[in-house]
């Protein structure tokens, strides 16, 4: 069975990049992944690139010849992947699932998402498209409503409070100092969080992820070529994707997201491994109560037992499991390229090239990107690549 | 301008203006909206377009303090998801009712409304809304 493997990865920082555009910024991070893999463009097969929502947020769609175009590849067939929030998670899983039925060898896989050229409406009205348009963004629900009803519905059942989730916030931006390309570089407290005001009761300013511009890109290449080509080169050990119902009024639990449950499910029996043995994950907190239901649902601590388990540390770096040691999704949340940035992170942490937040010992590594409140999942899970060049 | 086109009004009528979903005779589950397969029989499934009751129960609910576009005037306004009486699931604003009296398990009843400020074309959204109820 053919295997695939990360070799290079590249990020731009996580920001408002009033001074780049949106070709510019997937450009930087396309070039700084060719380099950082040591191959050559020439050496690129294929392209996918994740992104949300281009057309209400910058007017450009055919983002797959754009990118060819802009890193100078094309011809190379170049294909956008959408699935909302994950479309990231969904190009990578495309283009691993392109290398492993054998069609190509190398390829490139990019995320991107430039939300600031607009107003926080338009911006709050494009990621409202990743929900149900005419039973939920219709009435008035923004995604910070949606995952409100999502947050009361596990303090109803488990008793998970506004600070235990607050805390996840303030265990984002502890870890976030430590990540250059982060958004915010700057500690706050739980009542920093408890004071920020109301976006969506119980949800408040401090516990949602930013808008955000950013890019990042790998590169791809088939297991036995990599090893002889990259000494850094990390596996994918498991991939795995499912889906539910696009609007909450069809789910049958609220207090979980089941797309991720399943998708983890299938990707724990993928790699062979169980949720303990995982050392460190990149899982997708768009709002903090996100935090807690990724970690229930991933399997990292028992349905609802997440709130308590970030109140006793249990997920900061270097604790029990290492959560998003990046900062996470609070740090900096550019829709498209969220679940190719998680993957980033993995790759620097099995490389032990994450500086002073890496994760000691980090042998195994799982990214969950989510797509809407919780109709796409998709998990993937590393783990550094045997065999030297 | 949020919310598209005149035909898009015009289709959601029934659904917005009567609560018209349908049910499935053969799993016997209720839709709303209406569903064109039925997600349990799919094609084994007896699919009959049925109003909903317009009655039914709070299970979450959040304070919107910023909306999108197309609700600035009305902002803060609640938001609950609502399992009617036949156990479809709907969510809706929560109007004309004291903000205390908005909780998990209140009873509410369906109430006609206008949704959201005319949009480009100058079509007014009605649709449903509800009402915490003794």
């Amino acid at each position: 069975m053919r295997s695939v493997s990360i070799i290079g990865a590249g990020c731009t920082k996580f920001g408002e990049h009033w001074d780049k555009s949106f070709r510019e910024l997937i450009a930087e991070a396309g070039m700084k992944a060719i380099e950082d893999s040591g191959i050559e463009g020439k050496d690129i097969q294929a392209i996918y690139g994740g992104t949300m929502a281009s057309g209400r947020l910058i007017g450009q769609e055919h983002i797959g010849a754009l990118i060819a175009d802009q890193l100078g590849l094309t011809p190379i067939p170049s294909t956008r992947v959408e699935a909302a929030c994950a479309s990231g998670g969904v190009a990578l899983r495309t283009a691993f699932l392109a290398i492993k039925s054998g069609e190509y060898d190398m390829v490139a896989v990019g995320g991107i998402e430039k939300m600031t050229e607009v107003s926080t409406e338009e911006a709050s009205f494009a990621l409202g498209g990743a929900g149900d348009q005419e039973t939920e963004l219709f009435h008035g629900a923004t995604f910070p409503a949606l995952y409100a009803l999502l947050a009361r519905a596990h303090m109803q059942e488990f008793g998970t409070t506004e600070e235990q989730m607050a805390l996840c916030a303030v265990q984002a931006h502890k870890n976030g100092m430590n990540n250059p390309n982060a958004q915010f570089h700057r500690e706050i407290a739980v009542e920093d969080v408890m004071n920020s005001g109301y976006i969506s009761s119980p949800l408040k300013l401090l516990d949602c992820s930013p808008i955000t511009d950013g890019a990042a890109a790998l590169i791809l290449c088939e297991s036995k070529k990599a090893k002889n080509i990259s000494d850094k080169a990390i596996e994918i050990i498991a991939s795995a994707q499912a889906s539910d119902s696009l609007g909450l009024t069809e789910r049958k639990s609220l207090t979980e997201l089941a797309a991720t449950r399943i998708a983890a499910k299938e990707a724990y029996k993928q790699a062979g491994i169980k949720p303990k043995d995982v050392d460190f994950a990149e899982v997708h907190d768009c709002f903090t109560n996100a935090f807690i239901l990724a970690i229930e649902d991933l399997g990292f601590f028992r349905k609802g037992e997440g709130g308590k388990a970030v109140e006793k540390g249990r997920t900061q770096l270097n604790a029990e499991i290492s959560v998003n040691p990046s900062g996470g999704l609070k740090m900096g949340h550019p829709v498209g390229a969220t679940g190719i940035k998680q993957a980033a992170e993995a790759f620097e942490q099995l490389n032990g090239r994450a500086e002073k937040r890496q994760v000691e010992g980090a042998k195994t590594g799982l990214t969950h990107n989510v797509g809407g409140s919780g109709a796409t999942a998709v998990v993937h899970i590393f783990r550094k690549l045997e065999g030297k060049k | 301008m949020t919310h598209a086109c005149l035909p898009l009004h015009w289709r959601r009528y029934p659904e917005r203006y009567l609560l018209k979903g349908n049910y499935c005779e053969n799993c016997k589950t209720a839709f709303f909206p209406a569903r064109v397969v039925c997600p349990n029989c799919r094609r084994k499934a007896l699919l009959k377009e049925k109003e909903m009751p317009r009655t039914g129960r709070i299970i979450s609910f959040t304070e919107v303090f910023v909306g999108p576009m197309g609700f600035e005037h009305e902002t803060p306004y609640f938001l609950a998801l609502i399992e009617l009486e036949n156990k479809a699931k709907i969510l809706s604003q929560i109007v004309d009712s004291k903000k205390e009296s908005i909780r998990e398990g209140a009873k509410v009843k369906k109430v006609f409304r206008k949704i959201s400020d005319t949009d480009k074309e100058g079509a007014i959204a009605y649709g449903y809304k509800f009402k915490v109820v003794k």
